[in-house]
């Protein structure tokens, strides 16, 4: 690749848009630097201790149940003769249209008292972490199907005319095969987890996020929230470093190249059974059930259909606004570290993957605290609630952008200078349409996760300003769950075409993390 | 030709949507500390009435007393519509004083001393408990009855309700900081359940998760309204005892308000007679201007005796009682 200087305003774009992404996390240091000594209390505290380690118990868990469902799934739907298996690779990826609180709210439904199921209550940390490892299993299965297609079938087949046992491919050469997908898929499930707010709320289960939400609305001095804020970015860090060493550690593993045909598949027999029953579960409780709860209360409790309309169309309003924005952000930042490698803008670009360190609720406070004070002009409007979503999800943006860039044929770019038109109009005529698919799966990615979000869109949006997401909320603050089923539904059908197209295009967009 | 024009459209439409959702294009801004389910309704009657455009911002009371204050200046809210006293009270240095109609509509111990903030209906603190399991007998009569082994994990409360800081508040005032702290210890070392709210904590009672709550009377109506099998019940508590305090949702107006006119009128429509009545019949609170009928069922405001502590000292306890319940566990 040739090392050209970038065109200035690429230059400019590309820093102002990291810039605003790092903002938040520099304010909140700056806020947290200043708070005097009984804000930095609440670290010494034991309870604080024991919240870290009840946070960092049910990530762990999640990630670990996630992938023991996700990678098994995987193998079935590409590689054995499970009947049907193109009907399970989507019928077990469609969990990702319902947010997890959803999730959460359909297993209160079901269970406790006077549940469906007549079971103990699942709140907690067992409502959690079932709740959290149904909604993110996905990602591993995804990633992890779109490696097995990817990976050249002859070496599993040389294993097995060795005479290998299925178990012995699986575990000799499949599954290093998937080491890299794996290992990527855990760390979205843990970043998702560690992150996550809808779920612990609701099911009541210890977590940092939901401490540092109660810490900013129970107590009059907001500075020891910030703290816990903090504290909580300081354990993604560790997760996302902790990554990168096992990564380099364990090497990335074979990519294999594309692979044109199929792979053998191999025979289930008297497996078949316990395979079906093992799709049909995880779909069962991760899909049907939710979506059997959300009908049911929708036939019989006969909610009203007040306000979801407008609240339908603020959904897609700040998602598409969102979408176009973040990935209009990400563009110059992409473009810059692929077309004009060089140190600074590949630290650019790293840089902006620091996002991922900035779990919702905390990117919220952040720039609550910084308008309150500082920015009184866009404090509670969608501007400012627009540019936390951009914040929150620029990895996703910048990931689909540089991937779908380095499939994008450098040389075709450099015909058209070559042919005398301008850097501008070459990115117009050439690069963008290249990448437009990229673009569009990215996008998607971004709007898909902001029509989802519930901390920075409960805390940043105007007064009066309700989503889809925050009716589903307000509606179980006050426990009446069927007001929550048209909503939900809604936001499920919104979400459907994203998934969709994440779904068909083999997950390539979705690593937010440029892995 | 279109591949042109479509990323410019984007670009526009992504730069225009958000510009177009004005900040401050409502007559009125009003944080209410009060949930949408038992307000809004009342808060939609004022906009029909008055033809205006009202935002509303629910929120717990505390946290939108916290959000004022953290605002300082720059606050959007015109009026601060909430749950309790206190939190009017913590807020009172950024409050106007209300007009002298809208003070004298209701007795002298639902309003601020000082004329900044008026109640707008009263509310007392009773123990819901549950009707398949206990006669009104066997429920205790005193809060500090219940760090009581016989209770353990069997009672719900919910700390982040300003109604229940109220309470804490006037517990404090009443029988000093170190009972009131060794109370709340024994509530949490007696595996007392939390609560995000009141509505929370009776529907809990009702499905037999816990036997007791501590919250707001009101609240068991408005569920009975949906669910009239609810086997749950109100016991009011002994006479003084802080668990009986006599509290008021009010409502104050913000000094750095831009829509005075309209910030007065609210005021002035919550103690006005259609609006009282809505309290009596539709949220079952205790409507606080003369010639409006109290919910029927209920023992009458006068003969509910609670703790001495004033309401309107209320207000300068709350950050200390915040941190007490944090220090105690209850927040994180």
């Amino acid at each position: 690749m040739t090392s050209r200087r970038p065109p200035w305003p690429l230059s400019v774009l590309g820093v102002a848009a990291v810039a605003i992404v790092c903002l938040p996390l520099a304010y909140l240091m700056i806020r947290v630097a200043g708070a005097g000594p009984d804000a930095w209390g609440v670290l010494e505290r034991p309870r604080t201790l024991s919240l870290v380690a009840k946070t960092v118990g049910l990530v762990a868990a999640v990630t670990a149940a996630a992938v023991a469902l996700g990678v098994p799934a995987a193998w079935l739907v590409t590689r054995s003769d499970l009947p049907g298996r193109h009907f399970w690779a989507v019928a077990l990826a469609l969990p990702l249209v319902l947010p997890s609180y959803v999730l959460a709210l359909a297993l209160l439904a079901v269970s406790g008292p006077g549940g469906l199921l007549g079971i103990p209550a699942l709140t907690g940390f067992t409502g959690a972490f079932l709740a959290l490892t149904l909604a993110t299993y996905p990602f591993v299965l995804l990633l992890c199907i779109a490696a097995l297609r990817r990976a050249d079938p002859a070496l599993e087949e040389a294993a097995q005319g060795l005479g290998r046992t299925p178990a012995q491919v699986f575990r000799a050469v499949t599954l290093p095969l998937m080491r890299p997908a794996i290992g990527a898929g855990a760390l979205l499930v843990a970043l998702y987890s560690l992150s996550d707010f809808g779920v612990v709320s609701l099911m009541r289960a210890e977590a940092l996020t939901r401490a540092v939400f109660l810490q900013y609305r129970g107590a009059f001095d907001r500075d020891p929230a910030a703290v816990l804020a903090l504290l909580l970015v300081a354990l993604t860090i560790l997760v996302l470093v902790g990554e990168q060493r096992a990564r380099s550690r364990l090497g990335s593993g074979s990519r294999g190249g594309r692979t044109v045909r199929a792979a053998s598949v191999v025979p289930l027999g008297r497996w078949r059974g316990v395979a079906l029953a093992f799709c049909a579960t995880v779909a069962g409780v991760g899909l049907v059930l939710p979506v059997s709860v959300l009908v049911a209360w929708l036939v019989r409790g006969s909610p009203s259909l007040d306000g979801v309309a407008t609240a339908t169309l603020h959904s897609l309003l700040v998602a598409v606004a969102a979408a176009a924005v973040t990935t209009l952000a990400a563009l110059p930042v992409a473009v810059l570290a692929a077309r004009f490698r060089s140190r600074w803008t590949v630290a650019l670009e790293r840089t902006g993957y620091a996002a991922n360190a900035l779990p919702g609720i905390v990117a919220a406070l952040a720039f609550v605290f910084f308008a309150a004070r500082h920015a009184p002009a866009i404090y509670q409007s969608l501007t400012l609630l627009v540019v936390a979503y951009l914040v929150r999800f620029f990895p996703q943006a910048l990931a689909g952008v540089t991937s779908a860039l380095s499939r994008a044929e450098p040389r075709l770019e450099e015909a058209s200078r070559g042919l005398g038109r301008g850097p501008a109009h070459t990115l117009a005529t050439v690069t963008v349409p290249l990448v437009g698919p990229g673009l569009l799966a990215g996008a998607a990615l971004v709007l898909l996760s902001t029509l989802k979000e519930l901390p920075a869109t409960l805390i940043l949006r105007p007064s009066g300003f309700d989503t889809l997401a925050t009716e589903v909320w307000t509606a179980t603050s006050v426990t009446h769950y069927s007001q929550a089923a048209v909503p939900a539904l809604m936001l499920c059908v919104l979400a459907a075409p994203a998934v969709w197209l994440l779904v068909v295009r083999g997950s390539r967009g979705l690593d937010p993390l440029g892995n | 030709m279109i591949r042109r024009i479509a990323p410019l459209a984007v670009t526009v439409a992504a730069l225009a949507l958000p510009a177009c959702g004005g900040d401050d294009d409502a007559d009125l801004t009003i944080y209410s500390g009060r949930n949408e389910e038992l307000a809004g309704e009342l808060i939609e009657r004022f906009e029909r009435e008055g033809d205006l455009q009202v935002d509303v911002r629910y929120g717990d009371s505390a946290e939108l007393a916290a959000t004022i204050a953290e605002e300082g200046d720059n606050s959007p809210a015109d009026v601060f519509f909430s749950q309790d006293a206190g939190a009017l009270g913590a807020v009172e240095d950024t409050l106007s004083s209300m007009p002298r109609s809208v003070l004298d509509a209701v007795p002298d111990r639902f309003r601020d001393p000082r004329g900044r903030w008026v109640g707008a209906s009263g509310r007392a603190r009773v123990i819901a408990y549950n009707t398949d399991k206990f006669e009104e007998s066997e429920v205790p009569d005193s809060v500090f009855d219940l760090t009581d082994k016989r209770w353990r994990g069997r009672v719900g409360i919910p700390p982040p309700n300003a109604s229940f800081q109220a309470f804490v508040s006037a517990m404090r005032l009443e029988v000093g900081e170190k009972r009131t702290r060794e109370w709340l210890e024994g509530m949490r070392d007696n595996d007392a359940q939390l609560y995000d709210n009141n509505i929370q904590t009776v529907e809990a009672i009702g499905r037999g998760e816990i036997d007791l709550g501590l919250v707001n009377h009101y609240y068991l109506y408005e569920l009975k309204r949906e669910d009239p099998g609810l086997a749950v019940a109100n016991h009011f508590l002994r006479r003084g005892d802080p668990g009986s305090l006599v509290n008021a949702a009010g409502v104050g107006i913000l000094k750095t308000t831009d829509d005075q006119d309209n910030a007065e009128r609210f005021a002035r429509f919550l103690v006005s007679k259609g609006a009282q009545r809505y309290f009596a019949e539709k949220t079952f609170e205790y409507p606080l201007i003369e010639g409006v009928q109290p919910p029927g069922g209920l023992p009458r405001l006068e003969e509910l005796i609670g703790p001495q502590a004033e309401l309107g000292r209320l207000g300068n306890q709350l950050r200390s009682t915040l941190r007490l319940l944090d220090e105690v566990g209850f927040t994180t």
